[in-house]
């Protein structure tokens, strides 16, 4: 079984379910990309795997442990670590400041972790003093990757980290996400940008109205014609 | 000469009761503007919770002056200081555990907590009155003035003298601290950074582990006890009347709003934006132009914009021309 693996999802925001038994996983230095069409559920699996969805039925695992039941808040103490598409950072902190907070249920030192981030994201350490409302779209979202990254998650799921900002910031920003999933995290990711996100995807889903349509290796999705001329536009 | 008696006429009538009402009215919207940004809604009670921190005082400097307790020259009252804020502090939450944790739960607009407020405000000022009563009460004792006119016309040999109360220097002296003290727990401290973040982005510091329940208490706490501070400051510069800090709660929110709601360098100025308009549009400016213009161009009338009866009307006029031009304050706090 994956490191982090959630199976037969349903559930939705109240109302009608948006996913309809959707499972989805990511293993530990791997990286895994939700790809689909619009309103095909991949935010709202992100937010059912973190506890954020009213689930009716399925389960999630972590390191096979069943958190199905735990809080949002468990399950960053358990090890997860989650980064919002949207309002990522707190605006009137400080660069700094915000990352003291991604910390905040750590009762260990963290120096040492401050140090790593500014050293994965050197435009961050430049910007210390800066309130993260002053960020540029790409800097802020660096900020809130690297606030995620304080509590030394095991998994990191990212919301659409590339949306809203340049072509040339999307670039780097992947090179960011392949060297955290070096650090032995599972990364798992939901991305507009489908093509290149399945570039570096270990594992890729295509989502269908909230249900697994074709699951494999990023590579082989790139090249499977069906997929191509369906989603990611020939 | 004429000049310097201009000038302490104008500090004795305008600049140092614009500076004592400017640093009140400021330590009463710091705590509006914390309730706003932490919890996000205008919280009407605020006047009745510097009522009834002032109240306290009232009862405890009654008992202190009966046992014979005193720290004369200071006003007994700033003893009961401590005593007055713990009170304020577990009524208020009281109240919160009563009321708007109900509304928190089943996740209410703001304007519910709005109403609700309203509701809490007219209990407190009915508990007040049930207490002490509707009627005045004088809060200070021990010296009254740190310079008095008198002795300072006599010493510099001036036309014109310079009081300065006991409780206006207190008032400056205890908003600095205060102040301070406020500024260095939300910026230097992990709980205070806390509360920033969870009063910027309240899922997203739920995310990152900060504890709900323990920011709405602090702020609460804090509140409370920037409104009782306030309280009995106010009632030792002028008096204890229960029905003035109901009137104090338009020019609170003049003053938390002009300076952008939970904004609390916005909430400082905009105590003193406010206090100093409402002073120097309500002062009849004829005896400081007396002094300044040649004898035929004296005025003739008061020179006054407006009579103190409409001291109000500012605090309402400043709101309405903010809002109309810069909804979210000068200093740019959230719009609701």
């Amino acid at each position: 079984m994956s490191y982090l693996a959630a199976s037969q999802l349903v559930g939705g925001y109240g109302g009608a379910n948006i996913l309809h038994e959707c499972s989805l996983f990511a293993d530990c230095g791997k990286i895994s990309v939700i790809v689909g069409p619009n309103g095909a559920g991949k935010s709202t699996a992100m937010k059912a795997i973190f506890g954020l969805v009213r689930l009716s039925s399925g389960s999630v695992s972590l390191a096979g442990n069943d958190i199905t039941g735990l809080s949002p808040q468990a399950r960053v103490r358990c090890g997860m670590a989650i980064v919002p598409q949207v309002e990522n950072v707190f605006p009137s902190l400080t660069v700094h400041e915000n990352l003291e907070m991604g910390a905040f249920l750590r009762q260990d030192p963290i120096a040492e972790t401050l140090q790593e981030v500014y050293e994965l994201f050197p435009a961050l350490a430049e910007m210390r003093t800066k309130e993260a409302g002053d960020l540029s779209g790409g800097q802020r979202q660096q900020l809130a990757f690297g606030r995620a990254l304080m509590t030394r998650p095991t998994a990191l799921l990212l919301d659409e980290p590339t949306a809203g900002v340049s072509p040339i910031v999307i670039t780097s920003l992947f090179d960011m996400i392949l060297e955290v999933a070096e650090r032995n995290i599972a990364v798992l990711m939901c991305e507009q940008n489908a093509s290149q996100a399945l570039a570096i995807a270990d594992t890729g889903f295509v989502l269908v109205q909230g249900t697994n349509r074709y699951t494999d290796s990023g590579p082989a999705l790139l090249a499977n014609p069906e997929v191509r001329r369906s989603f990611l536009g020939g | 000469m004429e000049a310097i008696n201009a000038l302490v006429l104008l500090g004795n009538y305008v600049i140092v009761p614009g500076i004592a009402y400017g640093s009140q009215l400021a330590l009463a919207a710091l705590g509006v503007s914390l309730i706003y940004g932490i919890l996000r809604f205008s919280n009407f009670a605020h006047g009745d919770t510097m009522a009834f921190g002032a109240m306290v005082a009232v009862l405890l400097t009654s008992l202190a002056q009966s046992l014979g307790i005193s720290i004369a020259p200071f006003p007994t009252a700033m003893l009961t200081l401590p005593f007055a804020i713990a009170g304020t502090v577990l009524l208020v939450i009281a109240f919160d555990f009563a009321v708007y944790r109900h509304f928190r739960s089943i996740r209410s607009s703001p304007v519910v907590f709005v109403i609700a407020s309203t509701g809490v405000m007219f209990v407190m000022q009915g508990l007040i009155r049930f207490i002490v009563g509707p009627r005045d009460r004088d809060l200070g004792d021990g010296a009254r003035f740190v310079v008095n006119a008198r002795e300072f016309k006599a010493a510099l040999g001036l036309e014109q003298g310079l009081s300065i109360k006991v409780s206006q220097s207190l008032t400056l002296g205890i908003t600095i601290i205060a102040v301070l003290l406020l500024f260095w727990f939300l910026h230097r401290t992990r709980t205070g950074k806390a509360m920033r973040a969870f009063s910027d982005n309240e899922d997203l510091a739920r995310l990152s582990g900060i504890n709900p329940q323990t920011v709405v208490i602090l702020a609460w706490t804090l509140s409370a006890a920037l409104a009782a501070t306030a309280g009995i400051l106010y009632g030792l510069d002028k008096t204890f009347k229960p029905i003035i800090y109901f009137q104090l709660l338009l020019p609170t929110f003049a003053a938390a709003i002009v300076g952008g709601l939970g904004n609390p360098i916005g909430a400082l100025a905009g105590g003193f934006v406010v206090a100093f308009s409402e002073i120097c549009i309500t002062y009849a400016f004829k005896r400081f132009l007396a002094y300044l213009l040649p004898e035929n161009l004296e005025p003739t009338g008061l020179v006054q914009l407006l009579s103190t009866e409409y001291k109000f009307a500012i605090s309402f006029f400043i709101l309405v021309v903010v809002l109309l031009i810069r909804p979210t304050g000068i200093f740019a706090g959230r719009s609701s």
